[in-house]
């Protein structure tokens, strides 16, 4: 896994824009929403607003109830209470009133199996939404859509004799055709291999921003999440604990979740003092951590650091910070885990030629120069 | 085969290499049994050469055009009936969370247990001239009530015996239905009731056929119902035949009917072949939920109404009629003697004894062995199977009357006919225990040291014995129950439990039926237990 500098994902996204007319309008909005089932609580007072044209990535481990959220807003579940409302509409009240069927609201869905209709053709698949036009609209519609997701050639196939990426295809030219006002994609990419996967993001962040649809998009993988989307919505436990710009959440996490949640990350602790920050590393000038720390003057708190904000340099038992404990090799790099004598245990990350032994005595530098984030003690 | 038997009977066959010398032996021995088997069959073929040129003027006769024709009118009204009963049944448990749903699916299932001429003895005893309803209605000045006898009583007895086959199969492809699909259809603006037709419906289409045929061969082959109920389709026609002594006719119309089965089953094997795209589907995320809201308590009331129709109905007459049997009931030869009892238990041990014998070779056999010969060996006994009962019984009366006299109205006679019928039965069971058996394990065995006949012994057997059991069960319970063939070729004097039903219904003594009547419906059970449990072992 390589971690360059968030920086980097922004440069992408300025490629395309989506073709909307107002760019801050509010297209969907949830209030408050929750959803339990029985003892369990899926959802949790989940509250979110989605902007025209935007692509919202819904990002967590399993079981934090994202791909209910999905579900709550295409009305294929009926959320216990709160509101939404999608393109200024209502389509659940408070309350659980005013409930619309997933056919009465504007939304599509891309299924993570594509759910692709195995006994109708690419075309008859794509066309099935569209219910309102005439035969010459319909074929015009469809021709349209596979040409935006670069399928013309597959007009007539049936779905099991395409690839994994060509169904994915379909299926998003499926979910586009009656032109929704809010596309949901529900772990869009999990069902492809690796090399397929990176380069299938790309391709389904151009047709999204091409169509001018607002989406949003669920995944456990943040990879995939910062790569994609326009902002992030990180959920735990049924609620969101940080939305923001893919860069500003991988930079700011606000909290050790967030944080251990984004990149592979180590908290180094320390104590805060008028001088800095003492630290199993050194002490660093207060001006290092990001946000105000001086109310937290004398107590401990703990530093964010990722495998690419340290070094690890062999020394002699005496100038060491601690010992190498384990080797993962990623191909192009090694990540060494290093225990300090302090008893944290930190990452650092190093070219693929630099090997060193287990039991090693290293140094450890902090080579980060950005600011760092902190949390107080747990 | 499915493509994990596939591999596993090739690497079994693969460990059995050393010794094809003791394989062919087997194989060939599971083909000359299969070749004993389907002999006799073929003597329809010798009678109806006997009739010379009246084959064909008697084929076309209006008489027996009329039989075609109503007997095809039959199918086709109960195989109809069986998909507008078993179809909403099927959607109601799989989708409509019915309070206590599983209940209500096995209540749903059970009619199939039950052999169907018991239900049509108990609706014509119910609802006949003579029967229940007449009596308690006949006080009050009801003379007349309508007819039960005839082609509706017939369609609506069968179809509630038979739809469940409709039912299960509708379930099954309902169960694998990949519920995204409709949820997909859902978010793409359709409604529920076009979600239903556009994606649901065509996907449970094969599932749905394979039942309707299941519904077809059994209603073409049932021989009890049409003739409690007077119905001239071909199996009550035949046996008219044969009692009116024109042993020829029913030859003729016997083999008439096995080919419109036969075309039945080249249906239905088709559809068989074709169901594998249809029913697999990836990442099954589980059915799709029709939301009733408290819809679904009244809707729990459709297969609460066909269970009490089709199950306690009959056990509630039977109940009836046994409680109130005193004298008067049935008297001199028509009383009911628990010797009959024993007789039914004697030939179902003796059909039992007799299937496994011959099952066990074909069955393992068939289970590690691909060529050619074996996979012939393995799909003759089932001609048997398929046969109507009615026509296997007339075949091997004119084999024994033209080759093998002594042969006639004895019980190796009947025994072998049990044999025939139901030894797929057991080949079944027995092939399904075998593949189970982890090849691994008799790898592990003889690399332990064990010789091919030791490991046999020791590790194959034991683990295959309970499918044996199994087999040995399941036909020793459908021959407990059995009607034509037992009718035809018992002994003189010989009555079984199913033949003395037969005697006092024909007689009108419906009474006396209680007894048997009742014992057949727990036998009728029990095989649905033997079915299931081995169903569970399966999974």
């Amino acid at each position: 896994m390589a971690h360059q500098q968030p920086e980097q994902y922004v440069s992408d996204f300025d490629t395309v824009e989506a073709a909307v007319e107002d760019p801050e309008r509010i297209v969907l909005e949830m209030d408050g929403v929750t959803k339990d089932y029985g003892q369990e609580v899926a959802v949790e007072d989940l509250s979110l607003s989605v902007k025209d044209g935007e692509l919202l990535t819904l990002l967590g481990p399993s079981g934090c109830g994202k791909t209910t959220t999905l579900r709550l807003l295409a009305g294929l579940e009926r959320p216990t209470d709160g509101s939404i409302s999608i393109a200024g509409e209502t389509v659940t009240g408070e309350g659980g009133d005013a409930f619309r069927q997933p056919d009465q609201r504007d939304v599509g869905i891309v299924f993570q199996d594509y759910a692709l209709f195995p006994h109708l053709s690419v075309a008859e698949n794509v066309a099935f939404g569209l219910t309102d036009h005439d035969e010459a609209g319909t074929e015009q519609r469809v021709d349209e859509l596979l040409d935006l997701v670069d399928l013309t050639d597959h007009h007539d196939k049936m779905p099991s004799n395409l690839s994994g990426g060509q169904q994915q295809r379909v299926a998003l030219a499926r979910s586009l055709a009656p032109e929704p006002d809010v596309l949901l994609l529900d772990e869009p990419f999990s069902n492809l291999d690796v090399r397929l996967r990176v380069e299938m993001r790309e391709e389904v962040r151009k047709i999204l921003k091409r169509a001018g649809v607002t989406a949003i998009s669920v995944t456990h993988d943040q990879e995939e999440a910062l790569s994609i989307s326009d902002r992030v919505a990180i959920m735990n436990d049924g609620t969101v604990e940080q939305v923001g710009d893919p860069a500003t959440v991988f930079q700011n996490p606000e909290s050790r979740f967030v944080a251990s949640f984004l990149g592979q990350a180590s908290f180094l602790s320390g104590r805060v003092t008028e001088d800095g920050v003492e630290t199993a590393l050194g002490t660093f000038p207060l001006e290092r951590l990001n946000g105000s720390v001086e109310a937290y003057d004398g107590a401990t708190v703990g530093v964010l650091v990722r495998p690419d904000d340290l070094r690890a340099t062999p020394t002699n038992e005496s100038t060491a910070d601690g010992y190498v404990v384990h080797r993962q090799y990623n191909g192009p790099s090694f990540v060494y885990r290093v225990e300090l004598h302090s008893g944290d245990v930190v990452h650092c990350m190093h070219n693929h030629v630099e090997t060193f032994d287990a039991g090693e005595p290293v140094e450890v530098d902090l080579v980060a120069d950005h600011q760092l984030a902190w949390y107080p003690a747990e | 085969m499915k493509v994990r038997e596939r591999v596993a009977a090739v690497r079994t066959r693969a460990l059995d290499d050393e010794s094809t010398a003791v394989g062919r032996g087997l194989t060939l021995l599971s083909a000359a049994v299969a070749a004993a088997l389907v002999v006799p069959l073929g003597w329809l073929v010798v009678d109806v050469f006997g009739l010379g040129s009246r084959a064909l003027s008697l084929t076309v006769a209006p008489q027996t055009l009329q039989v075609l024709v109503r007997s095809v009118a039959l199918v086709g009204a109960v195989t109809t009936g069986s998909v507008v009963v078993g179809v909403p049944l099927a959607v109601l448990t799989v989708q409509g969370d019915l309070p206590f749903g599983r209940f209500w699916t096995v209540v749903a299932a059970l009619p199939l247990a039950i052999p169907s001429y018991l239900g049509a003895f108990a609706a014509v005893s119910a609802f006949g001239p003579r029967g229940a309803l007449a009596d308690v209605l006949s006080p009050l000045g009801v003379e007349q009530i309508p007819t039960i006898y005839g082609f509706v009583g017939a369609t609506v007895v069968l179809t509630l015996y038979t739809y469940p086959y409709v039912f299960l199969t509708t379930r099954a492809s309902l169960l694998s239905l990949d519920g995204s699909l409709v949820e997909a259809a859902r978010t793409l603006n359709a409604s529920r009731w076009e979600a239903f037709r556009r994606v649901t419906l065509p996907q449970i289409l094969p599932g749905i056929t394979a039942g309707a045929l299941l519904v077809a061969l059994y209603t073409l082959s049932d021989f009890g119902t049409p003739n409690i109920m007077r119905v001239e389709v071909f199996t009550q026609f035949i046996y008219a035949r044969y009692n009116a002594f024109m042993r020829d006719y029913a030859a003729l119309l016997s083999l008439e009917l096995f080919a419109v089965t036969a075309v039945v089953l080249a249906l239905e094997s088709r559809v068989g072949a074709d169901d594998s795209g249809a029913y697999g589907s990836s990442g099954n995320r589980g059915a799709f939920d029709l939301d009733l809201g408290l819809w679904r308590y009244p809707a729990a009331l459709l297969p609460a109404l066909v269970g009490l129709v089709a199950i306690l109905l009959p056990i509630a007459i039977f109940g009836i009629w046994f409680l109130r049997s005193g004298p008067g009931y049935a008297s001199g030869s028509m009383a009911f003697s628990w010797s009959y009892g024993l007789n039914s238990v004697y030939v179902a041990l003796l059909a039992a004894a007799g299937a496994v014998l011959v099952a066990v070779p074909i069955g393992l056999r068939s289970a590690t062995s691909d060529s050619r010969l074996a996979s012939l060996a393995d799909r003759a006994p089932y001609v048997g199977y398929a046969a109507p009962g009615i026509v296997l019984a007339i075949a091997l009366v004119s084999f024994s009357l033209d080759v093998l006299p002594a042969l006639y109205k004895t019980l190796p006679l009947l025994v072998f006919a049990y044999v025939v019928r139901f030894m797929p039965q057991a080949i079944g069971s027995i092939r399904t225990s075998r593949l189970q058996v982890d090849t691994g394990l008799v790898e592990a065995a003889r690399v332990l040291g064990r010789s091919r006949a030791s490991t046999f012994r020791s590790v194959t057997l034991p683990l295959v014995l309970p499918g044996i059991a199994t087999g040995a069960a399941l036909v020793f319970l459908t021959t407990m129950k059995e009607l034509p063939a037992t009718l035809i070729l018992r002994p003189l004097r010989f009555d079984t439990l199913v033949t003395y039903i037969w005697r006092v219904q024909e007689a009108g003594l419906y009474g006396a039926a209680a007894v048997p009547a009742l014992v057949l419906v727990v036998v009728s059970g029990l095989s649905m237990a033997v079915i299931l449990a081995q169903e569970q072992r399966t999974d």
